[in-house]
């Protein structure tokens, strides 16, 4: 295990952008030290007792600022969050200090079963109304504002009461939460739904964003390109790299993640895509 | 009076499950190609959760009849937790009860050393007894002394099977070419996390009812009596040199 004394980050580590922490990669992620780089985390793969992932995050967070991203906290079920997983987020806050918590909207618990997804729902006023309660419930458990992100859609739900800006909108205004933007997710839904990917951009409130994530994403097996998965398991496109560009030309930079979970390449091609959107994140800077 | 969301919720859960829902608006959404999506990604999760806790199963049996076993389990015992780093600890007794594994008497055993493997690495940290510090006892008190299992070390004995060593051999990065001179008989493991690493040891009857009355609260004279009733001719100072070695124990009261 390597040697570990937790120094402060400096002002011009302020984070740009960051890649997700994967174990092969815990060696090269320690040692990386391109300036602004950062990780990001699924929270719950570190809710653990102890053991060699504890201590490497803890050696990575001496060395560069942390997101924690939670996936399984079902901010969107009609049920209040389990409070033991509250307690363990709060854990793992209290402890490793991440710049930035995030969830997302959509849920994945229900009736004590656990969904490896994030499920979609009518954005109705009731929904509204739990969720914010759900959000404030966690704010008030780990004593700081979280971010929610835009997920992926592959179903055209009747019944919303509000389109996703106006609800995001609405929640942060009601708790006091910011966005995790992800612009691939984006691109994603607008092919699947069949909106405009710019247009939806475009009005996304810039001021209540924080963060950003691109990803790849990959066609259905069966039906192609009419339905695209957000799989996480390719380099970002170039379209999506367009709708980032655009993005922060009009937003200002934000922390930006490449996320990859499947198909890990090297890590130094990892940290290549990484340093593209780090190169447009400070020119974005400098307009 | 029925709150729409949860009624949604339900629905959307049981057509997940069953393709089957009666509540109008999930049906119309069950019936978009876009629902398999979510379909298959579940699964997926599960599965492949499983799969990177049961690494010695998926090589004994290949990955298609392990996903395809897996997919079975995953219907009857879905995750519990969105921690799926603990997903699957009815795994092992699901594969005893199998039928298509019947004939592979020794899998749900070795799905059980892959288990132990998982909760040695997630355990919490403790530094463990140092022979040292067992050097230093009042030798009087010795055998009144109670030495406590570190808490990330699990151990069985497998009274027929060698299921140690045909776990050892389908880890990744292990070999099997052991598996040619393999001894047909019963065989004991230790698993313990002492820092960073889970080591892996052969550990014989004797050890494991030494380490059971340990667990039990046992000092060290009852301990000896359980490993000498479970096996006459254990040499005890060294069974308790290989454990202190090993790195088994956590906490030393006189």
């Amino acid at each position: 295990m390597p040697d570990v004394g937790r120094t402060r980050v400096m002002d011009h580590d302020a984070p740009t952008a960051g890649l997700g922490l994967r174990p092969p990669h815990y060696a090269d992620s320690a040692d990386a030290a391109a300036p602004g780089l950062w990780f990001e985390v699924h929270s719950e793969n570190y809710m653990v007792e102890g053991g060699p992932r504890l201590a490497w995050l803890e050696t990575i967070r001496t060395r560069h600022p942390l997101s924690l991203h939670g996936v399984g906290l079902s901010l969107g079920a009609d049920a209040d969050p389990d409070p033991d997983h509250l307690a363990r987020l709060n854990r793992l806050v209290q402890r490793f200090e991440p710049f930035v918590v995030s969830e997302h909207l959509a849920w994945s618990t229900w009736n004590g079963v656990y969904s490896p997804d994030l499920l979609p729902f009518p954005r109705s006023h009731e929904a509204l109304q739990r969720i914010t309660a759900n959000v404030q419930r966690t704010q008030d458990a780990i004593k700081r504002s979280i971010l929610v992100e835009n997920p992926s859609h592959y179903l055209a739900i009747p019944g919303h009461h509000y389109d996703e800006i106006e609800f995001l909108t609405e929640l942060c205004r009601r708790t006091g939460c910011g966005l995790l933007l992800d612009v691939n997710n984006v691109y994603v839904s607008a092919n699947n739904l069949g909106f405009d990917a710019n247009a939806y951009l475009d009005a996304f409130p810039g001021g209540h964003v924080a963060e950003l994530h691109l990803a790849g994403h990959c066609a259905d097996p069966n039906l192609g390109n009419v339905l695209l998965i957000d799989s996480h398991n390719a380099p970002v496109c170039a379209a999506v790299w367009r709708l980032y560009a655009r993005l922060i030309a009009r937003i200002g930079p934000r922390p930006t993640l490449i996320e990859r979970d499947d198909e890990l390449p090297a890590f130094e091609v990892l940290l290549a895509e990484r340093n593209r959107a780090d190169c447009l994140l400070r020119a974005a800077k400098h307009r | 009076m029925t709150q729409p969301l949860r009624a949604f919720q339900d629905a959307f859960m049981q057509a997940l499950q069953t393709s089957a829902t009666g509540h109008s608006t999930v049906a119309v959404l069950a019936a978009q190609p876009g629902f398999s999506v979510y379909r298959n990604t579940v699964a997926k999760g599960c599965v492949d959760a499983l799969l990177a806790n049961y690494p010695a199963v998926a090589r004994l049996v290949g990955d298609d009849w392990f996903r395809a076993a897996a997919a079975v389990f995953v219907r009857q015992s879905p995750p519990r937790c969105p921690m799926l780093v603990s997903y699957g600890d009815a795994f092992p007794g699901f594969l005893a009860t199998f039928e298509p594994a019947a004939e592979l008497t020794y899998l749900s055993d070795v799905a059980l050393l892959d288990r132990f493997w998982i909760e040695a690495h997630v355990a919490c940290d403790r530094v463990p007894v140092a022979a040292a510090e067992i050097g230093q006892c009042d030798p009087h008190l010795l055998a009144r002394t109670v030495l406590r299992p570190h808490p990330s070390a699990r151990w069985k004995w497998f009274t027929d099977q060698p299921i140690y060593s045909l776990w050892r051999c389908n880890r990744e990065d292990s070999n099997t070419d052991a598996l040619g001179t393999l001894v047909w008989s019963g065989e004991g493991a230790l698993l313990v996390r002492p820092y960073a690493d889970v080591e892996t040891f052969e550990l014989s009857a004797g050890g494991c009812a030494f380490l059971d009355a340990c667990a039990a609260g046992a000092n060290l004279t009852d301990a000896g009596f359980a490993a000498l009733g479970a096996e006459h001719d254990i040499d005890l100072s060294a069974l308790i040199a290989q454990l202190l070695r090993a790195g088994a124990f956590g906490e030393m009261h006189q």
